[in-house]
């Protein structure tokens, strides 16, 4: 038995988004579990499903202590599995490897991964459980933006990465949303104002920073062999992997390298797939610097280069790479935690209903969450029926 | 004996020494890498053997920042991660200087102050001349 036996073997057949503009309901006065539900709702029909269905439910919070319980209550199911590992915005990317493995020992039937937060309207700015770290709590260190400040720093310190080239990355985002009726932010947006925009903690200015809004993502998982019962296409799970080296940004061995260098080869390696077949790729973009280390950890470019790949609109539409093709957190939503929305993202480009953002020839997607500061790295690759 | 499961733990030994206006670092007797933030198993070999030495204070920026604040809040300040001459690093602040000068490669030494909401604070000035 091996990592690679995964390979193909769950499938995504059904998702939902809840809480975001132009979906069923973003009306402020609503619930983060009104709103998650909402996405359940959304990626059940989608599957043809009913909640009754559900017998194994992977979800996360950054506010409720027993996730799975208070879900699973409130959709009124019964679960045979649920599993609530918390690392972060990441987590729900990683919940597909106990997903997949819940599946394929028949623990469960059909999986739902899922997550909802009020976080825009509801409260407004930033809050989670997350524990402050006993060492860099007492030097005020604005949490989480001062840990990616300083490995931004330290990236424009060692490669010469420059202001210009995280600014290009939210342009990037910004053109990909105003192609998403579903995105929070379609105005306008250039270099020069990003670079003007407020210094928030230098080098990073307001618009390097992910939005704050709510938003609810789902998915529904089932074993390979029953995909082709649901009404839509399936998206299978080609291979996934985690890792992570530290929790706060004092122990990052080096603020220029994060664990996706690690997640990212034996996520490729489980798929049997090199970053070169890669169609359309989705990355937690907290903040701009994300963008860039993921790209260069994955090994879309060399270490060091990765302000000078998105030079010139590279993963913009039109460019030679299709990166966070829904907006990302830069653009589309940021309730707290994106990793479903990753998810969700990739698999309606290999669907192939991705309306005006649509992606030619979409085949292979990649996801890549990440989670606290830079801390919790899990990288997904995605394919339609043709990369079996 | 220097087994970090004897006596009050590590964090406590650490924060009496600070309160004291004394900066120790743990070192492995195994593999004698220096130890920061404390703990009771080396993070480097995972022996528990580890014993408090003083600590030289002196460093280099790694990485920094300006925490941007409005002046009516009590104005910029700095956060900085600084890598000890032993070898671990710590996230810190660098005064003397303002915030924006503080740069990475500055050699810094530590200084113990009196803050008025953290008692003891671990925090660092530039180094008699300059860049390391
Ligand atoms: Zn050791």
């Amino acid at each position: 038995m091996k990592a690679t036996d995964l390979r193909g073997k769950t499938a995504i057949v059904g998702v939902g988004l809840g809480g975001l503009p132009g979906v069923l309901n973003a009306a402020p006065n609503r619930s983060s579990m009104e709103i998650q539900t909402e996405a359940v709702h959304q990626a059940l029909t989608d599957a043809g499903l009913k909640p009754s269905d559900v017998d194994g439910l992977f979800t996360g919070s950054s506010h409720a202590f027993m996730p799975a319980l208070s879900t699973a209550e409130y959709l009124g199911i019964r679960l045979k599995i649920s599993d609530t590992t918390m690392i972060g915005g990441s987590s729900f990317v990683g919940h597909l490897l106990p997903a997949a493995m819940a599946l394929q020992y028949g623990l469960c039937d059909v999986a739902l991964i899922c997550y909802g937060s009020n976080q825009g309207s509801g409260f407004g700015k930033l809050k989670s459980m997350s524990e402050p770290q006993t060492y860099e709590a007492p030097y005020y260190p604005r949490h989480p933006i001062t840990s990616y400040a300083l490995a931004a720093a330290r990236h424009m310190h060692q490669f010469g990465t420059r202001r210009e080239d995280l600014a290009e990355v939210a342009v990037a985002a910004r053109r990909w949303a105003q192609l998403n009726p579903l995105a929070f932010a379609r105005d306008d947006l250039t270099i020069e104002q990003v670079m003007a925009s407020r210094m928030v903690n230098d080098p990073l200015s307001k618009l390097d920073c992910c939005l704050v809004t709510d938003g609810g993502g789902a998915l529904v998982l089932v074993r390979s062999e029953r995909a082709k019962d649901f009404p839509r296409p399936p998206v299978y799970m080609l291979g996934t992997a985690m890792a992570h080296w530290h929790r706060q940004i004092s122990s990052m061995p080096d603020l220029t390298v994060t664990a996706a260098a690690e997640s990212g080869p034996r996520a490729f390696a489980m798929a049997g797939l090199a970053p070169a077949d890669v169609d359309v790729v989705e990355l937690y973009d907290a903040f701009t610097i994300n963008t860039l280390l993921f790209l260069e950890d994955l090994g879309f470019c060399a270490k060091g280069e990765g302000g000078a790949f998105v030079r010139g609109g590279r993963i913009a539409p039109g460019g030679s790479l299709a990166v966070n093709t829904n907006g990302g957190g830069l653009s589309c939503c940021h309730p707290g935690m994106y990793g479903t929305f990753l998810l969700i993202e990739a698999v309606q480009q290999l669907r192939g209903e991705a309306g005006a953002r649509q992606v030619d020839n979409a085949h292979i997607a990649l996801c890549h969450g990440s989670g606290g500061v830079l801390s919790s790295q899990v990288t997904a690759l995605l394919g339609d029926a043709s990369t079996l | 004996m220097t087994n970090a499961f004897n006596g009050p733990g590590p964090d406590a030994v650490f924060a009496a020494a600070l309160a004291e206006g004394r900066f120790m670092l743990q070192q492995c007797d195994e593999c004698k890498k220096y130890v920061f933030y404390p703990r009771v198993l080396c993070p480097h070999c995972g022996s528990p053997e580890l014993a408090w030495q003083f600590a030289s204070g002196q460093g280099v920026v790694y990485s920094t920042t300006v925490v941007r604040r409005k002046p009516e809040q009590g104005g910029d300040y700095n956060v900085a991660l600084v890598d000890l001459s032993e070898g671990p690093r710590m996230m810190s602040r660098v005064d003397g200087i303002p915030p924006h000068e503080v740069s990475i490669g500055l050699a810094v030494c530590a200084h113990i102050i009196d803050d008025p909401k953290k008692g003891k604070l671990l925090v660092f000035t530039p180094a008699q001349g300059g860049v390391a």
